[in-house]
């Protein structure tokens, strides 16, 4: 079976040539050790209780060989691991700057010409891009494992990924520092693109790029949005609890608030949740929510909210 | 022969005064023994529930949050409450007095307060079980500053515990310099004793900083003194960097004394000297003091400078090497021996296994580029495991199995405990070898949903956890049913001084202090020296 | 046994630990005591491994008061300025002096004059007190210009690092405490005193601590 994911980076195919390298030492050095092991329990096994045995105590080639070996080897190791890493830590003059924001639990883009997305990340192939991160909260970490490329986000500094993508396609986002309750659903997804179609995505020519969903039912199209925008991190559809209330059953309710007033959920209420979702916390819940004004289009809204209607 | 040396020592007093109160190191080994088991088996049902979650992604049988607070759960109590005091309080207490000829540690009410300072500090840990925290054992900021449970009290538990290790680990460093018996000079230690020692000054040197990074998280949640808070103009970088320079000597600490163990039981069961005995002991001491310049390797991502990560992934690299020199001593120990496969012997050798796949995997961790893609990936969990698991807990169990004799003067059944021993090392191999690829794949770890991909990997990582149990209640079934009659002095032959007299000893362990004349592994019978 | 019987055992046996051996007694068993030297020397090698643990979990606060010095020099200076010099001042001198008379303990019980091991001991516990209530009305003066730990980086430093620190104070104070009343208790001479020695040991710890405290945080202006 596959043991890596896809090579879909410049830094790929050095990170992966480490990871060969170690493991066939690593294999090499296992079978030597496991057999030296198994051959020697078995030729010298116990024959009587008064077996007559040498008293080794040292023996200065094989020291010296098993000390100097195992050095040279983690020389070698260093220095390819080192290489690679400077490469992928060396900014390339041409780099296109992305802004990249994490925040429990989701990321926001920004890109140079002011477009902003939400946990979908747009890069043209073959280009080197440079990663401008930051943390709204506490530590996330920003992990893609077609390109090998990870670093923690926080606070009070920014810090850098630089990457060039070498294959189309769409790839996972992890955050990979555990940052709470819905760290495992804090995905996205990064769609590498061609030069062309990047360009049409770029100026908004091009209304959705993953699938031709303006062909699909709202409801579809609002079913795909819940995991590709996050909602799914603390919002579950089968009325089981989480960090913020279902959706199953949840249109057409009466919705009571911690202040102890009360509405029906009808499209206003769903559309102002999300847009100004401090506005009305239900009861038993948080003032979590953030806000996905400007990080959704009228569209989507239409989109979420039918397909919460469907869930009864 | 006084009245009291007629008993031995689990017979000399009775009732529940005679042993909380006693200063007999052995009866306070004892007492460790059964506090830590306990501690391990709650942990190890955390994470067996932890597992059973994985069979499906999403939502198996237990909540997100509660998912959180098992891994942290497991992952704390294992670490503070077994694994560091762990193989040195318990068998350290009990074998370092007999092993060295001496009547006790030099301070035995000092050793006992060790013992109350632990329960006390388990007690508070527990009592923070009613807010169970949620941060991962490794408390990083800002989480563990918001977050709503009860950090204070566990954070403070554990500083408690930390207590009892520094005085343990005093203790036995002053033991071993003031109490050796006439003729045992530094040359002649047992090198179970040299683990002990290497493993003390850890204790007593990185310990106290774990002290102070704790107090001042605490003081964070309390008063919001901003160290460790980007909010308040502190870094939370610099809590990492706190905390793992006490928490990468910790895992030294964690894996010394089972080395030591390692190292006794191989002489005895080939009939041989251990190969290259000053190589070990020095081995030992490198490996502690190099120990506390590469903590930086847990942080290759933190946003530390490319400067701080070249230095310490080449430090990182130094201290694999003696490691690696000891695995080939031990060996080496086995050529030319008189190999009995005894249960103790078992684990041993898988101990030299599974801990060189251990040890090997933390060559992919310290090399920049590798770790980038496995830093807090399943990678890491399995490496981390095979050390602790293959590594400590394998010698550990071999430790249970050998000094058992000596420990309770009775035998064990051999074939149910080598029948358990195979469960366990298919089991742990089963749940532990899938999950190195689960990290080469991008799984990342702490994670309670997963994606669809990976789901039969983590399934066949579940199945692993039954197959351990079983061996795991086996071979607590087999130890607790202990064969009939009285078991020898010395019914392995050994050459030690802590066979040297009754199964079990003695209160006060000798009747005469022995002088010692010769090497400490004074098995063979020719000397072949090869140049 | 029950509950109370138990919990007053526990008790007993901390304050009074040398009575509560049950069946094993290492003051007088010929068997069990480790010979005078060895205990004696022991006992100095056992604190001065104590010590050096002390050392480092003050490290860990010299190291927070390093880093973020260099990252806020400002805020450092005005923080310093605002605090009183002549307090601070006071509390070193005390300390010092106190570190003296200990010492002066120490040689005493050498030569088995107890009486002056008294004064001695009284002495440093006085000026322990003297500085605990010195910080005191530093601490109180601070809270009522509402300044606490938490208000900037350099008063969170100023408070966990001197807080801490007049923890050790008090645990100093203990110490020297239960060493007086064993004094008076005649359970020290000149063949017996190396609990005094220790004792004395941690005190110049103490004091060691606050000698690199007080310029690193008053002084700095």
């Amino acid at each position: 079976m596959n043991w890596l994911p896809t090579s879909a980076s410049t830094f790929a195919p050095g990170v992966d040539f480490v990871l060969w390298l170690v493991t066939i030492i690593s294999v090499i050095s296992c079978i030597l050790i496991g057999f030296l092991l198994v051959y020697f329990v078995i030729k010298y096994r116990r024959k009587s209780d008064n077996d007559q045995t040498p008293a080794i105590t040292h023996d200065s080639f094989l020291e010296t060989l098993w000390t100097v070996i195992p050095t040279i080897l983690c020389i070698v190791i260093f220095i390819y691991g080192y290489v690679f890493y400077d490469q992928y830590t060396t900014t390339p003059k041409n780099a296109v700057e992305i802004n990249v924001t994490a925040k429990q639990w989701l990321w926001t883009f920004d890109y140079s010409n002011g477009k902003k997305t939400l946990n979908e990340l747009y890069v043209p192939i073959d280009q080197p891009i440079r990663l401008v991160m930051q943390s709204d909260d506490v530590l996330h970490s920003f992990f893609v494992p077609a390109f090998r490329v990870k670093q923690d986000l926080m606070g009070n500094r920014y810090t850098y990924i630089n990457f060039t993508a070498t294959k189309e396609g769409v790839f996972d986002i992890y955050c990979t520092e555990y940052c709470g309750t819905a760290h495992s659903n804090m995905l996205g997804k990064v769609h590498v693109l061609s030069k062309e179609k990047f360009a049409s995505w770029e100026d908004g020519s091009a209304k959705k790029v993953q699938k031709a969903s303006s062909n699909l039912p709202p409801a579809e199209v609002g079913r795909q949005l819940y995991s590709d925008k996050g909602c799914v991190a603390c919002h579950s559809i089968d009325g089981a609890d989480g960090v913020g209330p279902t959706w199953k059953g949840l249109f057409g309710k009466n919705r009571i608030f911690a202040d102890g007033t009360s509405i029906l959920a009808d499209e206003n209420y769903i559309k102002e949740s999300i847009l100004y979702p401090g506005e009305k916390i239900l009861e038993g819940y948080g003032p979590v929510m953030p806000s996905y004004k400007g990080l959704l289009e009228d569209s989507d809204i239409t989109a979420i909210i039918e397909y919460i209607k469907s869930l009864k | 022969m006084s009245q009291e040396q007629e008993k031995n020592y689990l017979e000399n007093g009775e009732g529940f005064a005679s042993w909380f109160f006693t200063v007999d190191h052995k009866r306070i080994g004892i007492m460790y023994l059964w506090a830590i088991g306990v501690f391990f088996i709650i942990a190890a049902i955390a994470s067996f529930l932890v597992r059973f979650e994985h069979l499906t992604p999403g939502q198996t049988i237990i909540s997100a949050h509660t998912y959180n607070v098992l891994f942290t759960l497991h992952g704390s109590m294992m670490v503070f409450l077994f694994i560091v005091p762990g193989v040195a309080a318990s068998f350290g207490n009990f074998l370092i007095p007999l092993m060295i000829g001496a009547k006790d540690v030099i301070f035995p009410k000092l050793n006992l307060y060790s013992f109350w300072l632990y329960l006390f500090g388990a007690a508070v840990f527990m009592i923070a079980l009613a807010a169970p925290a949620d941060t991962g054992w490794t408390f990083y900021t800002p989480y563990s500053i918001e977050s709503g449970a009860n950090v204070i009290l566990i954070t403070f538990g554990i500083f408690i515990l930390g207590f009892s290790s520094i005085l343990t680990g005093i203790n036995f460093i002053v033991t071993m310099h003031k109490l050796r018996a006439p003729g045992m000079t530094w040359d002649r230690l047992p090198l179970f004793c040299w683990a002990a020692y290497a493993t003390s000054l850890l204790q007593v040197l990185a310990t106290p900083v774990v002290g102070i990074t704790l107090l001042l998280l605490i003081g964070e949640r309390y008063f919001g003194l901003g160290f460790f808070d980007p909010a308040r103009g502190g870094d939370p970088v610099l809590f990492q960097h706190f905390f793992w320079f006490y928490s990468h000597p910790a895992v030294y600490i964690m894996i010394l004394p089972a080395m030591g163990i390692i190292s006794e039981v191989m002489p005895v069961f080939s009939r041989k000297p251990i190969f290259g005995y000053k190589a070990i002991a020095y081995a030992s001491l490198a490996i502690a003091l190099i120990s506390f310049l590469v903590w930086g390797h847990h942080m290759f991502v933190s946003g530390q400078s490319k400067l701080i990560n070249v230095i310490f992934s080449v430090i990182t690299y130094a201290v694999a090497v003696p490691t690696a020199i000891k695995v080939f001593n031990w060996l080496w120990t086995l050529y030319k021996g008189s190999i009995e496969l005894s249960t103790a012997m078992l684990y041993s050798l898988a101990f030299i296994f599974l801990f060189t796949i251990g040890g090997l995997t933390g060559l992919f961790l310290g090399a920049l580029a590798a770790d980038v893609h496995l830093h807090d990936t399943y990678f890491v969990v399995a490496h981390m495991h095979y050390v602790m698991i293959g590594g400590t807990v394998f010698g550990f169990f071999a430790a249970l199995h050998f000094w058992y004799p000596k420990m309770w003067g009775r035998m064990f059944d051999e074939f149910k405990a080598k029948i358990a021993f195979v469960l366990i090392f298919i089991g742990f191999n089963v749940i532990f070898f899938p999950q190195f690829i689960l990290g080469t794949l991008g799984m990342p770890r702490r994670y309670f949903n997963y994606a669809p991909e990976f789901q039969s990997l983590h399934q066949l990582s579940t199945y692993g956890t039954w197959i351990g149990a079983a061996g795991f209640i086996l071979m607590l079934w087999t130890l607790m049913r202990p064969l009939p009659g009285k078991a020898p002095g010395n019914p392995y032959r050994s050459l030690s001084l802590e066979w040297s007299m009754d199964s079990p000893p003695g209160t006060f362990n000798f009747d005469e202090i022995p002088t010692i004349t010769e090497p400490v592994y004074n098995y063979g019978t020719k000397i072949e020296e090869e140049s | 046994m029950g509950f109370f019987d138990v919990t007053s055992k526990v008790l007993k046996s901390i304050a009074y630990p040398s009575e509560m051996v049950p069946s094993i007694d290492t003051e007088d068993d010929g068997h069990h005591h480790f010979d005078h030297e060895t205990e004696h020397s022991g006992a100095k090698l056992g604190m001065w491994l104590f010590l050096a643990t002390e050392l480092l979990l003050f490290g860990g606060l010299f190291a927070a008061y390093a880093i973020y010095r260099a990252k806020y020099p400002d805020m450092f200076q005005h923080g310093s300025q605002n605090l009183n010099v002549v307090l601070g001042t006071v509390n070193t001198v005390i300390l010092i002096f106190s570190s003296l008379t200990v010492a002066i303990a120490v040689k005493a019980i050498q030569e088995n004059r107890i009486k002056l091991v008294k004064i001695m001991l009284w002495i440093t516990i006085i000026c322990a007190a003297i500085f605990a209530v010195n910080k005191y009305f530093e601490y109180s003066y601070k809270f009522n210009l509402g300044i606490f730990p938490g208000t900037d980086i350099f008063y969170s430093i100023y408070f966990a690092a001197t807080g801490v620190h007049m923890l050790h104070v008090f645990i100093g104070m203990a110490v020297l405490g239960v060493l007086l009343r064993k004094v008076y208790k005649g359970k020290y001479s000149k063949d017996n005193y190396t609990a005094i020695e220790i004792g004395g040991l941690y005190w110049h710890l103490v004091d060691l601590i606050w000698i690199y405290l007080f310029p690193l945080l008053y002084l700095v202006g």
